[in-house]
């Protein structure tokens, strides 16, 4: 192949795709629910018409009413209000886990294929090493040293999703390093850094953001565990996993209302990432 | 020297060392994080330690003679990691009692949680990943989804449904607790396992439904249905072996994986593990014991990953021993 053909060749792959052209129906669905939460954390402050932290003892688990339009709790706080404002801190937690996992991995993965030689293996090994940390393990570990909250345990499983990411993009960057469009930028005298950023990593975009959506998922529950079992959001602040944790004396009462519809919307917003995530990493499988 | 025994044999020695090699080399690197963690808190380590406790003198020269402030930090993590490698975890502030007893009378029941959830994926799992791969349908399409959906549902939701639906509601099965007898102690523990399994469950059903539907496909495989041997006979012998592969790998891992779950299992269920000890440890401070546990789990986990990978190179002897063929 001469330079000129694999030149082209590189820019077919770089074309841009539209997002989406080959997501099936439940694909949409699952990303159509992702936006609707993420209005939700976004707006759903402004929605708030009672306080989610105002405490009425008499209207301990009453049931849904037109001023309490789901009931409220065990301690007659709004659980409507409680749910949307929730909606913010269990999600921009993950948000931040996926943001720096994926920055830093990718980061790290590129650098190790362009580089190569000792500081690929070197990164290989302490890959390897972090992997074998499971993430809610180190997110506790982190929580008893730096003290309960969200902050530790963002950066905890932050470090401890980053492998993830890394290995994933290592071997999709080993592939297209191999292929004739980089050895033809190569020839033309590109610095590594632009071949590497401008030209790998849009051909790897759409595997990137897949697991990224993947990883959304996982993060959630991690973090919602963490608040669930008490070490991550503290109270009064409304967080879903903290929710179901507070909503389990309710459950011995027969007034599961609290724990079930936190359960519901973590569940629902798990279901579309892993689904979008599951669709976008095949899309992006038969694509190369 | 040059015969393809002596080889083979040359090349199953180098791979189980550097395996075993990866294994120490893991368990070193994670045992400085958990002993390192100490040095992250803000303040000094024995201030860390004590957490605005009064202390007595006694108190606090016995946490010195635990970690050994006064030597430099390289003899500390030496002696420390010493003392473990002698079943010696240090001494809890709380319970002023030695972190190995606190952990022998937990151990039993995290050990019957997670060998019990591990039947219930192997059993259930597999069971329903089978008949969905046999027997293309209406019903295994239902199960495949109800799998798809069962894998987005975090253990402690299905805890707290299993918990409404089978014990509050229905009373089939007591809601907290280990009960005394070892049948008794099943019968409590049943609802954690299947909390704690489910998602795994999921997991290895559709895994194991994608991986006979494959073997099936295989050109030999509708081959020997072709030429009309026994249908029971030819997925026995070629779709089910094959299959097994990568399903027995994933069983490994999602076993792994429910080891951390146990954190958040036997808190709900009010379960007096290991798990329940490590959060009750962190809410209270008590920061030998967090470390102690931290290491135990971790150090499970990678050793059951060893194990897992071994086993499969075992198993397929096309991964084994990398490099093999001349």
């Amino acid at each position: 192949m001469t330079a000129l053909a694999a030149i082209a060749e590189a820019r077919r792959r770089t074309r841009k795709r539209p997002l989406g052209r080959h997501l099936s129906i439940l694909g949409w669905c699952a990303a159509a629910v992702l936006a609707v939460v993420a209005l939700l954390a976004i707006f759903g402050p402004l929605l708030v018409t009672v306080d989610p932290n105002a405490v009425d003892l008499s209207g301990a688990y009453s049931g849904p009413s037109p001023e309490h339009l789901l009931g409220q709790d065990a301690s007659g706080r709004d659980l409507f209000s409680r749910l949307l404002s929730g909606a913010s801190t269990s999600l921009v937690g993950p948000l931040l886990v996926v943001v720096a996992s994926t920055v830093l991995g990718t980061a790290l993965a590129l650098s190790a294929v362009w580089i190569g030689g000792w500081f690929d293996s070197a990164i290989a090994r302490v890959i390897d090493a972090v992997f074998a940390f499971p993430g809610l393990l180190l997110a506790i570990l982190a929580t008893s040293i730096f003290g309960t909250g969200l902050q530790a345990a963002v950066i905890a499983l932050s470090i401890s999703y980053t492998p993830y990411i890394a290995r994933i993009v290592r071997g999709a960057a080993l592939r297209e390093r191999s292929l004739p469009y980089v050895a033809a930028l190569r020839v033309q005298g590109l610095r590594g850094t632009s071949i590497s950023l401008r030209h790998i990593l849009p051909n790897i975009a759409g595997l990137i953001s897949a697991n990224a959506t993947l990883s959304f998922g996982f993060a959630l529950i991690d973090l919602a565990a963490l608040s669930f079992i008490g070490l991550g959001v503290q109270a009064p602040t409304a967080d879903w996993g903290a929710m179901i944790g507070s909503g389990m004396a309710g459950i011995l009462q027969l007034e599961p209302q609290e724990a079930l519809w936190a359960s519901l919307l973590i569940v629902i917003t798990v279901a579309a990432a892993n689904s979008l995530g599951d669709e976008l990493v095949k899309r992006s499988e038969n694509r190369s | 020297m040059n015969s393809p025994a002596a080889r083979a044999a040359w090349h199953t020695i180098r791979f189980l060392g550097g395996r075993i090699g990866g294994l120490l080399a893991t368990l070193l690197a994670s045992s400085f994080v958990v002993f390192g963690a100490l040095y992250l808190a803000p303040g000094s380590p024995m201030t860390f330690l004590t957490h605005g406790r009064s202390m007595t003198p006694d108190a606090i020269a016995q946490i010195n003679q635990q970690y050994h402030f006064d030597e430099p930090f390289a003899m500390q993590y030496v002696r420390w990691l010493g003392g473990i490698l002698q079943g010696d975890f240090g001494r809890s502030i709380l319970y002023k009692d030695a972190v190995s007893s606190l952990l022998a009378q937990r151990i039993g029941t995290t050990v019957a949680l997670v060998a019990l959830s591990a039947l219930l994926v192997a059993f259930v799992g597999l069971a329903i990943g089978i008949f969905s791969g046999l027997k293309p349908g209406f019903a295994s399409n239902a199960l495949m989804g109800m799998s798809t959906a069962a894998m987005a549902v975090p253990t402690f939701v299905a805890a707290v449904v299993l918990t409404l639906v089978l014990a509050v509601e229905l009373g089939w099965f007591p809601v907290f607790g280990v009960g005394t007898d070892p049948i008794d102690m099943v019968y409590h523990l049943v609802l954690p396992a299947f909390a704690l399994s489910l998602a795994s469950i999921a997991f290895v059903a559709r895994l194991s439904q994608a991986a006979i539907r494959q073997e099936i496909s295989a050109d030999h495989v509708q081959t020997a249905i072709g030429r009309g041997f026994p249908y029971g006979v030819v997925v026995r012998r070629h779709v089910l072996r094959n299959a097994s592969l990568p399903v027995l790998t994933v069983l490994g891992l999602t076993l792994a994986g429910m080891i951390s779950g146990t954190v958040v299992v036997e808190q709900v269920f009010q379960l007096n593990g290991v798990g329940s000890l490590l959060v009750s440890s962190v809410q209270q401070k008590d920061f030998p014991v967090v470390q102690a546990i931290c290491l135990v789990y971790v150090a499970a986990f990678i050793i059951l990953n060893t194990v897992i990978d071994l086993a499969y190179s075992i198993l397929d002897p096309r991964v084994s021993v990398g490099g093999g063929k001349p």
